[in-house]
């Protein structure tokens, strides 16, 4: 089977850059910072294949550019280098213009307009934020939150929308009542579900989930992680999970790759990779989280 | 007036108050011309211009002025109004200082004029393809309500990003049963940019779909010019379920000529709240008068 | 009773400026002479010249006069004038060294080589109210100039040039000038071009310098208070008078074709490492006349907007610029008092049927709490 995503080389440096960056940084050198030039690399030569209607795992600590890694694949921060190609299968349709005749893969997506990286961001990726603040716009209703993207897709229906909106909140267990609240008086998991609800507005293929649940109660992360599981099954998509959580990681990916300074250090079957670590960071995590 | 005409426009000979003819020098007559033609080229696109100091205050009509005032002919019969009313103070003002730059001959008759200047309306009567409709304009920005940066406004313009225009009217009508966007309504023109057609009231929006007429808009404050050509769609932003609708006169007429399909004016007519009501466009309303109380 | 005829708005206007011109005249005071403004209220007439960005002193005290002491609407006149007068060309770049010095400070320094000139100021005045002033007393006027010129020490030479403080710190390598133009580039027109963001430095410094004094200080006051982060010490502040130089048209020499009176504000503030190395970054400003609250904030502004990160409404170059022009704000603010009449009516209209649909929505809500 052939991957739905491609990442290649993909790095992101902070500053003013060298020809060293890159080979001066990561884990054998214990540091993000390059010593010649002062640039914090933050993701360091990371490459990657996505499934369709797999959830794969990012594990490390703050500054293992995890983070980083989901925000340059959001398109929201510009790379610094790599490549980034998508099957043909996913929006060959609807973007023709990506893919060249007869090729399996697209162009680099990196490589595009912000408007055509925003119409790939419509049609195919949802996102869910650890800080709601990032994802939701807090002055405007919960439904009007979830309509915007079916806005900027071209809904022109109001009845419609609404509709849709009470589906995607039925979906993520929040009462259909509190549709025209903003999400500003709701509680932090309610908050997330909100999230959720909105990401899955346009029938992603893909969803970035960034620490999602880090910060809230544990009986509250158990419902948000089992909703998650669950619309990932009904939906058919792929995940990007990002956590320190190992917890996490295992509860919902079937492959995790472990990351630390900027670099994949480990990355296979999530059971293997806790049940039997390699390198020696991936270890010491195993031991002190689980 | 044709367009070889207007560029073969002599270099103006001075009037009797030491200015130039139309008191605008060559250069700036150039820039805001060719501002217009850009401006006409992409219809609903805010095209920047150096907007030139005038005599009259900044928010009182400089950028309608500048561009009256490039465009203006000796032989051109010019009619101002204000809120659709010839004897406005802001129509007035405006009309003595055009006259003593530019002596031409002015009218109160919508269907004589040859370019209209107005602030806030549009006329009763619907204009040709001789004529020319100037409009004052003083937010160019029909994004600014939901987005305060120029910046990121000219971005959205230019990636065709609206989606938080249109959540905006969303939020309307959860939050009030209705857009409740009153004048300014914004437009889609030629389908692709949203455009504010300036403090004209609802009533006046359907007048620019598919018109005869050339309508320009100038913002001299904000130092923009955008421009609707004739026969281009202008399409007021709406839902399939909550159309947009016109202000609502029903059972009501004009008191003086008794008009039922115009703009009525509310008067309040004395302290106990009586109301009365007339046509805004007093240029009609004196021709339909005059017909009506022979 | 019927239709108001909104007729007669022309006669409406004619009078009101009749009776503002009266309201100028109407008392039994003498008229005030443009040059008893120029000399006498000179102040108003350097704010004036800056704001109306021309200068010219009797036009200025002219406008001061017709417009009873409005500055804002003296400043429009100015401007209004300054768009009928042909363009000649431009000066070139003026070097502050060659000030002819009447008042020069450092605050950031005790001595500096010229040493610290105080000049006329008002500064150190108590601001206890002279009564005296209450009577015209031309006697009065006489004696006081007598006794300041009568037992004046010897006084020094005070040298043609003085060096520039900033000079010093760029000798050593303190400065961080990653903000100057490249030497010999035109000057962007900010009255042939509109803005577009982020504006070119000098862009930036035509806006500031024709800005409105009182609200460039309101919002330098914001930063210097606490919602910005630049901590500015001031450099060097001068008053003087520079000569301007243009090129011939023909043999291309340059020749001086006068001075101008201008006030100079350098402001450095807090180390930034833009290539690695900390330097102290530089705000400069300059206006028309003797203007030094405008020529302070306009430096402290310079600076705050070319934050790289702005974190409050002064150091946001796109909130500075659009709205410290005197004349654009004021035109606003007062169209304001035009007929809005049309647009009312048509929010009146909306509200209406807002209301309606709430009424709609309210019975259903009583009906089911009866339930």
């Amino acid at each position: 089977m052939e991957p739905l995503i491609r990442v290649r080389g993909l790095s992101k440096r902070f500053g003013k850059g060298c020809e060293q960056c890159l080979n001066c940084t990561g884990p054998l050198y214990d540091t993000n910072l390059c010593p010649h030039c002062g640039s914090v690399v933050a993701c360091n030569d990371v490459s990657f294949d996505l499934f369709r209607n797999e959830a794969l795992g990012i594990v490390g600590e703050s500054g293992s550019g995890k983070s980083t890694l989901v925000r340059l694949l959001n398109f929201e921060w510009e790379a610094s280098g790599g490549t980034v190609e998508l099957h043909r299968s996913a929006l060959a349709d609807t973007l023709p213009e990506l893919f060249a005749e007869q090729s399996l893969y697209s162009r680099n997506l990196l490589g595009l307009t912000s408007f055509q990286k925003r119409q790939i961001r419509n049609a195919l990726i949802g996102i869910v934020y650890q800080n709601p603040f990032l994802g939701l716009r807090m002055n405007i209703s919960s439904g009007g939150n979830i309509a915007e993207r079916l806005l900027g897709a071209g809904w022109r229906n109001i009845a419609r929308m609404r509709e849709r909106a009470a589906e995607l909140l039925d979906k993520t267990e929040i009462p259909v009542e509190r549709m025209d609240e903003p999400p500003r008086n709701f509680s932090g998991g309610m908050q997330q579900r909100v999230q959720i609800a909105k990401a899955l507005s346009n029938n992603p293929l893909i969803l970035f989930l960034d620490e999602v649940t880090t910060g809230l109660d544990l009986s509250v992360q158990a419902r948000v992680l089992d909703l998650i599981r669950t619309l990932r099954s009904e939906y058919k998509l792929s995940l990007l999970v990002v956590s320190h959580d190992l917890g996490v990681i295992n509860l919902l990916c079937q492959r995790t790759m472990v990351m630390k300074h900027g670099q994949v250090v480990e990355a296979g079957l999530t059971d293997q990779i806790l049940q039997d670590p390699q390198h020696g960071y991936t270890q010491l995590l195993v031991a002190s989280q689980l | 007036m044709l367009l070889n005409e207007w560029l073969n426009t002599p270099a103006g000979s001075k009037t009797e108050s030491g200015y130039p003819f139309a008191f605008l020098d060559q250069g700036a007559k150039k820039e805001i011309r060719r501002s217009i033609l850009k401006a006409v080229a992409i219809p609903g696109y805010q095209v920047p211009y150096g907007s030139r100091e005038m005599p009259i205050a900044r928010g009182w009509g400089t950028g309608g002025i500048q561009i009256t005032l490039s465009l203006i002919k000796q032989d051109d019969i010019l009619k101002v109004i204000d809120q659709g009313c010839d004897g406005s103070v802001n129509a007035v003002n405006i009309k003595k200082f055009i006259q003593a730059v530019a002596r031409v001959a002015l009218t109160n008759d919508t269907v004589e004029a040859t370019v209209i200047q107005t602030r806030h309306r549009i006329p009763e009567e619907t204009m040709t393809s001789e004529q020319i409709l100037v409009l004052q304009v003083p937010y160019p920005e029909a994004l600014r309500e939901v987005e305060a940066s120029e910046a990121e406004t000219r971005r959205m313009h230019a990636e065709a990003d609206y989606s938080r225009m249109w959540l905006h009217l969303y939020e309307d009508i959860v939050n009030y049963g209705e857009i409740t966007i009153s004048y300014r309504y914004p437009v889609t023109i030629n389908k692709r940019y949203i455009m504010d057609p300036s403090p004209i009231p609802r009533w006046d929006v359907p007048k620019l779909h598919m018109a005869e007429t050339l309508f320009l808009f100038g913002a001299g404050r904000e130092k923009r010019i955008y421009a609707i050509p004739p026969h281009t769609p202008v399409e007021p932003l709406e839902f399939e379920d909550h159309p947009f609708r016109v202000e609502d006169f029903s059972g009501k007429s004009c008191q003086r000529c008794g008009a039922t399909d115009t703009f009525l004016d509310e008067v309040i007519d004395n302290e106990a709240g009586g109301r009365t009501y007339c046509c805004s466009d007093s240029g009609y309303c004196d021709k339909r008068s005059a017909i009506w109380n022979r | 009773m019927g239709y108001v005829a909104v007729k007669g708005g022309n006669e409406a206007i004619e009078q009101a400026c009749q009776l503002f011109a009266w309201e100028r005249m109407k008392g039994s005071s003498r008229a005030v002479g443009v040059d008893q403004i120029r000399d006498q209220l000179y102040l108003a007439v350097d704010r004036i010249m800056g704001e109306g960005s021309l200068y010219a002193p009797d036009l200025a005290a002219l406008s001061f006069k017709q417009a009873a002491g409005d500055t804002f609407e003296a400043a429009f006149m100015l401007r209004a004038y300054r768009a009928t007068q042909p363009r000649l060309g431009y000066s070139q770049p003026v070097n502050t060294e060659e000030m002819r010095i009447v008042r020069r400070i450092s605050s950031a320094f005790k001595d500096i080589p010229g040493g610290q000139l105080l000049g006329g100021t008002s500064d150190y005045t108590l601001r206890l109210l002279d009564f005296e002033l209450l009577e015209n007393d031309e006697a009065r006027r006489n004696a006081f100039r007598e006794r300041l010129f009568a037992h004046l020490p010897a006084s020094e030479e005070i040298p043609a040039s003085f060096p520039k403080v900033i000079h010093i710190l760029r000798r050593e390598g303190l400065l961080d000038e990653s903000g100057a133009q490249p030497p010999g580039s035109d000057p962007f027109d900010i009255t042939r071009q509109s803005l577009t963001f982020p504006a070119s430095r000098s862009a930036a410094l035509q806006s500031l310098a024709r800005g409105e004094t009182g609200g460039m200080l309101a919002l330098a006051y914001s930063s210097m208070r606490g919602y910005g982060n630049i901590h500015p010490t001031l450099g060097e502040l001068r008053v003087g008078y520079v000569p301007l130089t243009m090129a011939h048209p023909v043999s291309g020499a340059p020749y001086t074709v006068g001075e101008v009176k201008v006030t100079e504000a350098e402001v450095l503030a807090r180390f930034e490492g833009a290539d690695g190395m900390p330097r102290f970054t530089l705000g400069y400003g300059l206006c028309f006349g003797q203007n030094e609250l405008k020529a302070i904030s306009m430096a402290v502004l310079d600076r705050c907007t070319r934050t790289a990160q702005p974190a409050c409404p002064a150091e946001d170059q796109e909130f500075v610029l659009y709205h410290i022009d005197g004349v654009e704000s004021m035109g606003f603010c007062n169209h304001w008092k035009l007929p809005h009449y049309v647009d009312f009516l048509s929010d009146l209209d909306r509200l209406r049927k807002a209301q309606q649909v709430a009424r709609q929505s309210a019975p259903e809500e009583e009906n089911h709490a009866a339930e």
